[in-house]
């Protein structure tokens, strides 16, 4: 298994055995892994969930099941498995049924191109990218047929928030994805992670001056496509008791709420892949001495993606368990008025500056120890973007405080 | 505006409609009938300045005297001068002009007092019952009220 | 050809037969964000609010009838069950209006007094913890519930300590209060009192300043001052609209005048006078107004007796009628009591302060979100045990 014969999928495609046998190992290589592997990210995070909020919050979260309660996820799935399957009354049976998975399909599907390590991949497509902007919408319409099928109008009113949501988040996550191709020049996954090799400033983020707005705007989106907070406006449960999800119970609530979680961990993923350097773990000796060997090179490069990933999912939790939540017209006014047109100037300015400025640091024999000039810039826009907004949010909690109240003394 | 100022005009605008005038009580009032009660709801809003309605209590004061409707009234501002409107109405004719047009307050007020007590508010948009069950019998907090054995189904424990 | 002519028209966006048909949507009386069992009747285009339909009555237990059936003392155990976050108050309200009609001659002792104005402050702060935390809630935000209610627990069981209840408290009785609190526990409030002041920091910082927080209250539920006032609103939801209007300082009951302290009122900060924002804010700084009163309390709080000896244990109220409110955490609670001189009151009539505040709600709500419906709701801050009654 090495760059010359593809991926372990490939192979089998490309065998002559029969078509049966080639599905099942297609099926064997391809969706075991992933499936466990979907159900380990599951059981990961929502466990990472409930501690980080109940960290947040002052409280100790789950305890009793397992070290730290870290077997209560699976108590609580094996809990939704013996719950009753209710499907309401009026429900449009059929649609009820398949909405979950539909919605689970979606990101379930994305994992094909999400890499894991240099050979460590599905499917190397070369429209890696465009593939995941496409099938990423998917989970949405799962969401949609979910409230619609539900005969709930809270459910239903989640549903339409949801479409919603996807007409407004995925343009600028489009844009992104735009910026992104622009500079990398390919749409292939793995291409593009080599392509961030080297010193970490090499990594996408800091290409460019552009690209860190590039890509908070797509994590903004990313956190819109999760319907996670201050975005989760289709569940909102102090809104809409529970949204598209609100009659969903037992098994069919798990896969909901495991898709959520699946989801979580592709965008991640994929910001990692995008702008983070992928496997790379930014320090180009370690990395050129890890890379001798293909063995440690997947392992290692497996390792550093999802702790990557995993770093950028608390982000997205301690977002959720600090914020609320922001109306939908605000979301639609943040998405379409402010986020598409600052992604517009992004692709703009970002090709441009791709086109008179290429990239210096020739990055396949890893060597560019010397910044290109775009690395500095990127670097420092970074910090002035992260340093900004701290002060920004200071000043704002400044000036509203009940502080302000006249001649306040105790 | 004191409240006895606030008496003496009501006094001199109304002169005998006023049936009696209490300001040494705890609770200083002026009593009137409910056919008067439109007209001085507004003169003591609009002429006096008493712009909330705190509070309306309906009172069953028993056999012989009927059912009595005590309305609290209050300048809304540092002062917070007020008084109480009392108006008395039999049980056979238990009907008070509503003030909802004045206070909007009295609105929901009114369907309480109607609720509980009984007593009509006439030219009250929507008196429906507003504590109680839309098919309940009776008016609670009539002092002959005997609580019903059943409600729909439901057995009274009450001894 | 005129076939074909009207299936276009009826695809083309605007065409005739393309309409869209409001909702009635059911919310409550179980729905997480009514605090309780309110019902509202909402008619929505889309998400929408074109209008709404408070139902209430879904909680009562009949509180005024219990009182023509119980002793004066045992009704104030009814009281208690009022606004349930605010027991203390209730129970101050309803004594005082016995106590009026014993008239002047009835001297409640000092320290009674000032234990009754710790508690009702304390128990202010814990309503409006409550209060801030669900308003967090209701407008998504749930880790600052959490910290509130880390701070409300200290609250309840200094109350616990005091009279053994933490929530229904039955402890300011006519004439005084149940108990004597000890120099241990007026340390332990004091104590507090520092504790407390820096978090309330953290509620800035959590909620105050957060600028989605400011936009999804800013501009929001605008209530005027004219319409507040029209329909009884009292509390920090007249306060809110501009109208610094507040029992302890325009009418002192008890021994308020001896203390100092301002009445915060809302000023449009991020939008309009009277908003959603302003009647949070007021609540958050009638906190740190509520701590000053039990600290100037604590340091002049005299010894003696707690109960005046001419209330006897069986109580018979003298005849008359009064009147009497007080400001509680939620506005101006009202006790209109009736004695014919029997140990049973003739009649008992509560004047509750969310049940005026919630009568507004269809004036104020109108043309907003359904979000935004939440989030007016919560920013009136009701108990629905004081509503139904």
């Amino acid at each position: 298994m090495n760059m010359d014969s593809g991926t372990l999928v490939e192979w089998v495609l490309g065998s002559d055995a029969g078509f049966w046998w080639r599905l099942a190992g297609v099926a064997t290589a391809w969706a075991l892994p992933i499936t466990l592997w979907v159900s380990l990210v599951g059981l990961i995070s929502i466990w990472l969930e409930r501690k980080i909020s109940a960290h947040i919050q002052c409280r100790l979260g789950p305890m009793e099941v397992g070290p730290h309660g870290a077997l209560q996820t699976i108590a609580d799935g094996v809990k939704l498995l013996a719950k009753e399957d209710l499907i309401p009354e009026g429900a449009d049976r059929m649609l009820f049924a398949l909405a979950p998975i539909l919605a689970f399909a979606g990101t379930f599907v994305s994992f094909a191109v999400i890499p894991f390590g240099p050979d460590l991949i599905i499917s190397d497509l070369d429209t890696g990218l465009y593939f995941l902007a496409a099938i990423g919408s998917l989970e949405a319409i799962g969401v949609i047929a979910a409230g619609w099928a539900s005969n709930n109008k809270w459910a239903l009113f989640g549903s339409v928030r949801a479409a919603t949501q996807v007409v407004s988040y995925e343009i600028p996550l489009g844009l992104a994805f735009v910026t992104v191709a622009a500079v990398a020049g390919t749409l292939s996954m793995t291409e593009m992670v080599e392509q961030q090799s080297g010193m970490f400033w090499n990594w996408y983020m800091f290409r460019n001056p552009f690209m860190p707005i590039a890509f908070i705007l797509y994590y903004i989106a990313s956190l819109a496509e999760c319907k996670r907070a201050p975005f989760d406006l289709p569940e909102a449960e102090s809104e809409l008791v529970s949204g598209f999800h609100t009659e969903y119970s037992g098994m069919r609530f798990a896969i909901f709420f495991l898709a959520e979680y699946a989801a979580m961990y592709v965008v991640s993923a994929l910001a990692v892949v995008l702008f983070l350097g992928g496997w790379y773990t930014g320090i180009a000796p370690l990395d050129q001495a890890l890379s001798a060997s293909p063995l440690w090179g997947n392992v290692v490069g497996a390792l550093v993606i999802i702790t990557k990933s995993f770093v950028l999912i608390f982000v997205q939790m301690w977002l959720r368990w600090t914020l609320p939540r922001i109306r939908l017209d605000q979301m639609m006014h943040l998405c379409l008025k402010v986020m598409v047109p600052i992604g517009m100037f992004v692709l703009v300015l970002a090709a441009l500056w791709q086109a008179l400025l290429p990239y210096e640091g020739a990055v396949a024999n890893h060597k560019p120890l010397f910044p290109a000039v775009g690395s500095i810039a990127g670097l420092a826009i970074f910090v002035l973007l992260t340093v900004g907004a701290w002060i920004w949010v200071r000043n704002t909690i400044r000036a509203t405080t009940s502080f302000k109240s006249a001649n306040y003394r105790i | 505006m004191e409240r006895g100022a606030i008496v003496a005009e009501v006094r001199k605008a109304f002169g005998e409609r006023i049936t009696e005038v209490d300001e040494a009580a705890l609770e200083p009032f002026v009593r009137c009938e409910a056919s008067t009660w439109p007209d001085l709801a507004r003169f003591l809003k609009e002429r006096c300045g008493l712009d909330m309605l705190v509070c309306l209590s309906g009172i069953d004061r028993g056999k012989g005297v009927g059912l009595e409707a005590v309305y609290n009234l209050e300048r809304c501002d540092a002062s917070r001068v007020g008084i109480a409107v009392k108006i008395r109405v039999p049980y056979e004719a238990a009907v008070i002009p509503s003030v909802e047009t004045v206070w909007r307050t009295a609105d929901w007020h009114e369907r309480e007092a109607w609720d509980l007590l009984g007593i009509r508010f006439e030219g009250h948009h929507n008196l429906v019952r507003i504590l109680c069950a839309e098919d309940w019998e009776g008016h609670p907090l009539r002092k002959d009220y005997k609580s019903p054995d059943r409600y729909h189904g439901i057995k009274n424990n009450v001894v | 050809m005129s076939s074909e002519a009207t299936s276009t028209a009826a695809l083309a966006p605007g065409g005739a037969d393309l309409r869209t048909e409001e909702m009635l949507l059911n919310m409550g009386p179980q729905h997480p964000a009514t605090h309780g069992v309110l019902r509202v009747m909402v008619r929505t285009d889309g998400e929408m609010v074109l209008d709404c339909e408070p139902h209430v009555g879904y909680l009562h237990r009949c509180f005024e009838k219990h009182c023509e059936n119980v002793t004066t003392l045992q009704a104030v155990l009814y009281t208690d069950r009022l606004d349930y976050l605010t027991a203390m108050g209730n129970n101050w309200g309803f004594c005082m209006a016995v106590e009026k009609l014993y008239g002047p001659e009835l001297v409640i002792p000092e320290r009674a007094q000032y234990i009754r104005v710790i508690c009702q402050e304390l128990n202010r702060i814990a309503s409006h913890l409550l209060a801030i935390g669900t308003y967090g809630m209701d407008v998504g935000a749930i880790t600052p519930f959490l910290y509130c209610f880390r701070e409300r627990e200290k609250i309840l069981t200094i109350f616990e300590h005091i009279c053994g209840q933490r929530l229904n408290y039955n402890y300011i009785r006519p004439g005084g209060v149940a108990y004597d609190v000890d120099d241990a526990m007026l340390a332990l409030i004091g104590d507090f009192c520092s504790y407390f002041l820096p978090k309330i920091d953290e509620y800035d910082d959590l909620l105050s300043g957060n600028d989605i927080f400011v936009k999804r209250t800013a501009n929001v539920g605008v209530l005027s001052a004219k319409l507040a006032i029209d329909y009884g609103c009292t509390g920090p939801v007249l306060r809110g609209s501009g109208v610094p209007r507040d029992l302890r300082k325009d009418k002192p009951y008890g021994i308020y005048e001896r203390f100092e302290f301002d009445v915060p009122v809302g000023s449009g900060e991020h939008g309009t006078v009277g908003d959603c924002f302003d009647r949070y804010m007021v609540r958050v700084r009638e906190m740190r107004e509520s701590t000053r009163i039990v600290r100037q309390a604590l340091k002049s709080i005299p010894g003696g007796e707690i109960r005046s000896a001419k209330i006897k244990a069986k109580i018979r109220p003298p005849k008359g009628e009064a009147f009497t409110r007080i400001e509680n955490s939620r506005g101006d609670l009202g006790f209109y009591v009736v004695s014919d001189g029997k140990e049973v009151l003739y009649r008992v009539k509560c004047r509750a302060p969310s049940f005026h505040n919630i009568s507004v709600l269809p004036e104020i709500s109108r043309g907003s979100m359904l979000a935004d419906l939440i989030a007016i709701i919560g920013s009136l801050d009701i108990v629905l045990g004081e509503v139904d009654r």
